[in-house]
């Protein structure tokens, strides 16, 4: 079945079962494997992208479901030449350790800082509550999540 | 250092001890950084997949193909096709494949592979085990007492004991009626037993490799900590020349220890599969598979017995630990060397006896994890100086402050502390910022039906191998000059999230004095890295940055005299000394310091070249209806001798507490009859965001000499020690429960509760119970 989609910004098509997971949908025909699989049930996260600007699991979804819908990964959070704020502050305040965790919760993250600019460090671990990280100990992922709310919103400096 | 070197490196600050930015870090959060399963698929791959025994032990008496299933395009490996079914380790003892016997729940018996996905997974139905089930060996305790023999001659893995003071006797039986005396002889004597349970790893990233053969020999690609050990055991099971074998790291998503041992196993697996199929063979668990089949941190029973004097010096110690080794050896020796050469803790003792045990059990092989039987040893002396204190009616911390071991002190192996011992300091730091003391005096607060209490511990880690290991590894790094004057790093440690690659290029920078983006770092493949030794042991830094420190000195020193000899720039002189010379690269090779000395017959000498040490402490809020546990703040003071890159120094610290707090709290690999009942990430459950407190982690500096960037000790383990004591602590000051045993679960609170099993229920002098549980 072809399904039309609108993945980080731009048209593709995809010819296939309607069932075909999302997640592996992205890892293979479509070429994004920055989306990881931990678990295939819904549970850790790393497979977490934006669905019409919404988090959600893409071991979980299924192609099919996408048709017509707007899809973003960790690949359309930055472009090739200079990292995203977000993504930035993850690398300058030890967000990101082994790394596998970092796409989903790079996803979340941007999910909440789009719905709320400012956000508690309470709001942050809540939106980053199903995203499971085993390096972390997620403190300073906290902490990238607030540095990229204070620089977006014009604090940096 | 020359004066060209030292004008070279004087002109921009150092990068040891800032906070550059991790080298592999836009990689990572772009999505672009290449995990094993995110490797192109090449032409004619196949899936492998694993049939495995459902029962945890039983004859193998025959396996049958469904004769129903097309076959045609699967490819099968069993025992029988096997010329070596060794996994060489430690020793050879594991078969690759179960030939007849069944060991453990989840052992491989059969491999499969076929381009299809789908197939496969219906290929592994297809498999029938004829299984004769016997009656398994689940229990250490029992598997010890000789119930049935299992493993060897007597279900032993390794026994060996250390012996101090009174008790420094060959003979065992006379140590062990010396350190009776000795203990029965002291004004206090305190006697406990403190359980650990399993833990998984969970790297969130599962294990798996890619093999393929070739004219070369056999290439395997994949999530691994140390290519060498995969290496070894390629070369013995498919006999095959050193140089014919190439082991590859792809971007690894944490290993914890995980991905130790453990990727020998899938990696010959996948081998041969590959061998016998003719095409490359991608080999990834699913999270279930993962959990079930692979290691897990060894559970232990430590019995202690110890003597103290009134006024609360501390005097003789007496442990047994017992450590659950599962079906097969693997690393369990030197798991249990360790726990016991950390189990007297950060204390000074007259006379000590620790009597350590592994044994078999028909559970699959337990392995490495960070920490590595040190958590779990320390978990049980540092409840039981809490027992101690409450016997002499002492905070905790101010008994454990009195007999803490100084520079100059002895420890239970008779080694003498020559520096770099900045415990005290970790101690006060971390009370201070915590709070504790004025905390710890209030009585627990209680509103509603919640009480909140604080808890301390205080421990040590010793970095790098055990005694002589280092010396007999003799790890080498190599540095290449590269033409620009840059440099590039040649080690076969992993970056497995730690930070090696960014710490080791900000080591090479300033020894070489030339910039971080300089320096470049060479994937760990075994085809073009020498050994440096294995990605463990807290040693990547302290033992292996040192070389690379040395590395990198010694190549920018040609190149200085080169400058010397002739002028202009670094960069110049770098290009003229590699058209004369077309290779330039230093080849070193470990150095253990001179005065180290160990023997491993009697458990005597310098264990550990130096010692990490930290104080953590936990502040916890309790349900009283549920007794469910939050932690609300956790504090950590480190001594790390010199952090060489703050901000990932402080992540290792935090990634490892929450690990320990998890373990205390949640994690739990719940048994029956030798299957795991929560395979999944579902049901077997790690802290969130939302569980994990705000940690608050202070970095204490107090240099070894021998250390790299002025002083750095290793880090990676130490932090996974101190946790569980501290929440149970902080728990036991909320509602009075003593828990010996972990997972402090609601349920076992209870237990305690309700039965008053816990000693402190009877409460201690200035340590009053909230009233909410009395009566
Ligand atoms: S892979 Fe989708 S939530 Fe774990
Ligand atoms: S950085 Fe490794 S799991 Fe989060």
């Amino acid at each position: 079945m072809k399904i039309t989609l609108t993945l980080n910004g731009r048209s593709r098509e995809v010819d296939l079962p309607p069932l075909v997971r999302l997640l592996d949908a992205l890892r293979g025909p479509l070429g994004l494997p920055g989306t990881k699989e931990g678990c295939g049930e819904g549970e850790c996260g790393s497979c977490t992208v934006l669905l019409d600007g919404e988090p959600v699991n893409a071991c979980l979804v299924s192609i099919g479901q996408c048709e017509g819908r707007a899809v973003t990964t960790v690949e359309g959070l930055s472009d090739a030449t200079h990292l995203g704020p977000l993504a930035r502050c993850f690398v300058d305040h030890g967000g990101a350790q082994c790394g596998i965790c970092t796409p989903g919760m790079l996803i979340s993250a941007e999910a909440l800082l789009a719905r709320r600019p400012d956000p508690s460090d309470e709001e942050i671990r809540e939106a980053i509550a199903g995203n499971l990280c085993r390096c972390t100990g997620y403190q300073r992922i906290v902490d990238s999540i607030r540095e990229a709310a204070r620089e977006r919103a014009g604090g940096a400096a | 250092m020359t004066t060209a070197a030292q004008n070279a490196s004087s002109a921009r600050p150092p990068f040891i001890g800032t906070n550059v930015p991790r080298t592999d870090g836009a990689s990572k959060v772009t999505g672009r950084a290449a995990y094993v399963d995110d490797l192109p698929h090449e032409p004619g791959e196949l899936f492998g997949a694993t049939v495995r025994s459902p029962v945890p032990r039983a004859r193998l008496r025959g396996i049958t193909l469904d004769p129903a299933f097309d076959w045609s395009d699967v490819t099968v490996v069993r025992a029988s096709d096997l010329a070596v079914n060794e996994v060489q380790c430690i020793s050879a003892e594991q078969p690759i494949l179960a030939a007849d016997q069944i060991r453990h729940a989840y052992e491989p018996v059969v491999l499969l592979a076929c381009a299809d996905k789908r197939k496969l997974a219906q290929a592994v139905r297809a498999v029938k085990l004829d299984l004769e089930p016997l009656t398994p060996v689940l229990d250490p305790e029992q598997s010890f007492a000789k119930v049935d023999v299992i493993w060897g001659e007597d279900n032993v893995h390794k026994r060996f004991s250390i012996t101090k003071g009174r008790a420094d006797l060959p003979d065992p039986a006379g140590s062990a009626a010396a350190i009776e005396a000795a203990i029965a002889s002291c004004e206090i004597v305190v006697r406990g037993r403190y359980t650990t349970h399993h833990q998984e790893q969970l790297y969130i990233e599962p294990q798996g490799v890619i093999a393929r053969w070739d004219d070369k020999g056999v290439h395997v690609t994949g999530s691994l900590q140390c290519p060498y050990y995969v290496h070894k055991a390629l070369v013995h099971g498919f006999d095959l020349a050193a140089d014919r074998v190439h082991v590859t790291q792809a971007v690894t998503g944490g290993g914890f220890g995980g991905k130790e041992e453990y990727p020998s196993v899938i990696a010959l697996h996948a081998a041969l599969l590959a061998q016998k199929s003719g095409k490359p063979v991608r080999m990834i668990y699913d999270r279930k598979e993962d959990i079930e089949a692979t290691t897990k941190r060894h559970p232990a029973i430590c019995e202690i017995t110890s003597g103290c004097d009134r006024d609360g010096t501390l005097r003789a110690l007496s442990i047994r630990i017992l450590m659950d080794g599962g079906a097969y050896m693997t690393l369990t020796p030197v798991v249990l060397s360790r726990g016991a050469l950390h189990a007297a803790g950060v204390y000074r003792w007259d006379d000590v006896r620790i009597d350590a045990i592994a044994v078999a059990t028909n559970t699959p092989p337990n392995g490495a994890f960070r920490g590595f039987g040190a958590p779990q040893t320390i978990w049980a002396i540092e409840r039981h100086l809490d027992r101690v204190a409450e016997e002499l009616g002492r905070d905790p911390m101010d008994l454990k402050a009195q007999n803490m071991l100084r520079e100059g002190d002895t420890t239970a192996t008779g080694q003498t502390l020559r520096g770099s011992v900045g415990v005290a300091e970790c101690v006060d730091k971390a009370l201070t910022a915590s709070g504790y003391h004025d905390k710890r005096k209030a009585a627990p607060v209680v509103r509603g039906r919640v009480a909140r209490g604080i808890g301390a511990s205080v421990f040590m880690h010793g970095a790098g191998f055990t005694g002589s290991g280092e010396k007999h590894l003799k790890g080498r790094v190599a540095v290449d000059l590269l033409p620009g004057g840059r440099l590039r790093i040649r080690t076969a440690s992993t970056d497995i999230g730690q930070g090696t690659e960014t710490v080791f290029r900000q080591i090479a920078a300033d020894a070489a004095g030339v910039r971080l983006e300089d320096v470049d770092f060479a994937v760990p493949s075994t085809s073009y890295v020498p050994d440096s030794g294995p990605t463990v042991a807290s040693r990547t830094v302290m033992v292996v940055g040192g070389i690379v420190e040395r590395a990198a000195r010694e190549v920018a020193a040609r190149v200085r005299a080169e400058q010397e000899a002739s002028g202009g720039e670094f960069t110049a002189a770098a290009d003229r000394l590699l058209t004369k010379e077309r290779e330039v690269t230093a080849l070193v090779q470990y150095e253990h310091p001179g005065w180290v000395t160990w023997d491993d017959s009697t458990y005597k000498g310098d264990a550990y070249p130096v010692y990490g040490y930290a104080c953590d402490v936990a502040e916890v809020e309790v349900d009283l209806d549920t007794l469910e546990v939050t932690v609300t703040g956790f504090w950590s003071a480190t001594d790390v001798g010199k952090a060489i890159h703050p901000v990932m120094c402080k992540g290792q610290i935090e990634g490892g507490s929450l690990q320990a707090i998890g373990w205390a709290l949640w994690e739990d690999v719940v048994w029956k009859n030798g299957l795991i009942q929560n395979p999944r990430m579902t049901n077997y459950i790690i802290p969130t965001a939302l569980d994990a407190p705000p940690m608050h982690v202070d970095l204490v500096e107090a240099p070894y000499a021998y250390g790299p960037g002025g002083g750095a000790k290793g880090v990676g383990e130490l932090p996974m020690d101190g946790g569980a004591p501290a929440i149970a602590a902080a728990v036991e000051h909320a509602t009075g429960i003593f828990a010996r045993d972990l997972p402090l679960l609601p349920e076992r609170l209870l237990e305690l509760q309700t039965t008053r099993k816990g000693f402190g229920a009877k409460g201690a002098e200035g340590d009053p119970k909230p009233q909410a549980l009395k009566g």
